[in-house]
C-alpha cells in the first residue's frame, strides 16, 4: 500500500535531498568551469603517462 | 492490511540540511572567506576569477569541515554551554559519527580541490589548518591551557596567507603579518568575550584565562595584547600591501582599541557588573569591525594600486 500522507519527516528528508542533490549539481559545475578556465588560461591539457609522444618530446620544443 | 507501519509521532532527531551547514560553523566560514580573499587580492601576482573562486570556496570549505570536526569532539561542552547547547550534535538531530564523517570527508575534498584548483603548497598550508583546529587547538589545548585562544588563534590566522599562497605559491613578508595582524587579535577578542559570558565557561570547565588566572589578570591580559597588536597593524602598513589609506585606518583603529582594552583594564568587576559589562561588550563588538575594517583597507589599497594609485 503506497504512503499517501506526507509527514513533516518526509518535507525534512526531501530538503536533504535536494540539498544535496543541488550540492552536487553546483560541484559539478565548479569543475567544469575551472577545467575551462585552466585550459583557456594554457593550463596542461594532457599529463603525463609514463609513454613517450610526440609533443613530449625535444622536437616539439624547438 | 499492510507490512508497513509508520510512526506517526515526530522524531526530534531527524536532521534538515540546514543543520549539516550548521556544523560548518557558516559565521566563522565568513571571516575565512573574507581573510583569505583580502590574502588573495593583495598578491602582487593575480590568479584568473574563476581559480580564485574555487581556491576561496574550497578554503572556506575546509574551514567549514574544521568547524564539524570541531563540534563533533566538543559535544560534551557544547551541551552544557547556553550559546552551544542549541547546535546540531548536543540537540540530538546529528549523530556525532555523523558530523566526524562530514568534516574528514570534506577536509579531504577541500584540499584535493584546492591543490587541483590552484597550488599544492597552499593545499598542503590548508590541510595544516584543519590540523592545527581540528587536533591542535580542539583536542589538545582546548580543555588543558587557558593559552587555548593564543595558539589556537593561529588556525583563524591561516587564511589570509592561504589565499596569499593560492596567488604567489609561497609565503612573504606581507603575508606573515596579515597572519599576526588576526593572530594577534584573536586573544583580546575573545576574552572580552569570556569576561562577560563567564558563566558559560565556567559550566564547560573550559580553562578559560577568566577562570584559571581571575578576571584582574584577564583584564589585564587584553590591554596587553591590544598593545602588542598594534606594532603589527601598523607594520603591515608600511609594506608593500599597506599604503596611505591602510596606514590611516590602523593608526586610528589601533587607538580606539587601545583605548578599549586601557578601559576594560581600568575597570573593577563590580563597576562591569552594575552596568551589564557594557564596556566588554562595547570592545567585543568593536573587535569585529577592526579586524574588518583592516582588511577592508588593505582592499581598498589593492583596488587603488591596480588603477595606478594607493601603495607607497
Amino acid at each position: 500500500m503506497p504512503i499517501t500522507e506526507t509527514h513533516e519527516i518526509h518535507n525534512r528528508r526531501m530538503g536533504r535531498n535536494l540539498g544535496v542533490g543541488l550540492t552536487l549539481l553546483a560541484f559539478v559545475a565548479i569543475v567544469f568551469f575551472l577545467t575551462v578556465s585552466k585550459i583557456r588560461n594554457g593550463g596542461a591539457m594532457e599529463g603525463f603517462d609514463h609513454t613517450v609522444r610526440p609533443s613530449i618530446t625535444e622536437e616539439a620544443y624547438e | 492490511m499492510s507490512d508497513f507501519t509508520a510512526n506517526t509521532s515526530s522524531p526530534p532527531q531527524e536532521a534538515t540540511f540546514g543543520d549539516y551547514l550548521a556544523l560548518l560553523k557558516p559565521r566563522v566560514m565568513s571571516l575565512v572567506v573574507f581573510t583569505a580573499f583580502v590574502g588573495l587580492m593583495v598578491a602582487p601576482q593575480g590568479v584568473p576569477p574563476m581559480v580564485g573562486f574555487t581556491a576561496i570556496l574550497f578554503i572556506a570549505l575546509g574551514g567549514g569541515a574544521s568547524g564539524a570536526l570541531n563540534m563533533w569532539y566538543d559535544a560534551d561542552i557544547d551541551a552544557v554551554m547556553k550559546r552551544t547547547s542549541g547546535r546540531p550534535i548536543p540537540s540530538g538531530r546529528v549523530a556525532p559519527g555523523e558530523a566526524l564523517g562530514l568534516g574528514l570527508w570534506l577536509s579531504a575534498l577541500s584540499v584535493v580541490m584546492l591543490g587541483l584548483a590552484a597550488n599544492w603548497f597552499a593545499a598542503g598550508f590548508l590541510a595544516f589548518t584543519i590540523f592545527f583546529y581540528a587536533v591542535v587547538y580542539t583536542i589538545w589545548l582546548k580543555r588543558s591551557t587557558p593559552q587555548n585562544i593564543v595558539i589556537g588563534g593561529a588556525a583563524g590566522a591561516f587564511p589570509p596567507m592561504i589565499g596569499w599562497a593560492v596567488a604567489t605559491g609561497g609565503v612573504s613578508l606581507e603575508s606573515v603579518l596579515m597572519f599576526a595582524l588576526v593572530f594577534m587579535w584573536t586573544p583580546p577578542h575573545f576574552w572580552a568575550l569570556a569576561l562577560f559570558m563567564k558563566s558559560d565557561y565556567d559550566a564547560a570547565k573550559v580553562p578559560m584565562l577568566t577562570v584559571t588566572h581571575g578576571r584582574p589578570h584577564t583584564r589585564k591580559m587584553i590591554l596587553a595584547y591590544t598593545l602588542l597588536l598594534s606594532p603589527v597593524a601598523i607594520a603591515a602598513g608600511l609594506t608593500t600591501i599597506g599604503g596611505p589609506v591602510y596606514l590611516a585606518a590602523a593608526v586610528v583603529l589601533n587607538l580606539i582599541f587601545v583605548k578599549g582594552g586601557y578601559d576594560i583594564w581600568r575597570r573593577t568587576e563590580d563597576a562591569a557588573r552594575a552596568d551589564d559589562y557594557r564596556t566588554e561588550k562595547k570592545v567585543f563588538r568593536f573587535s569585529l569591525l577592526y579586524l574588518f575594517l583592516h582588511f577592508g583597507a588593505l582592499l581598498v589599497e589593492a583596488g587603488l594600486r591596480s588603477v595606478g594609485l594607493g601603495g607607497w
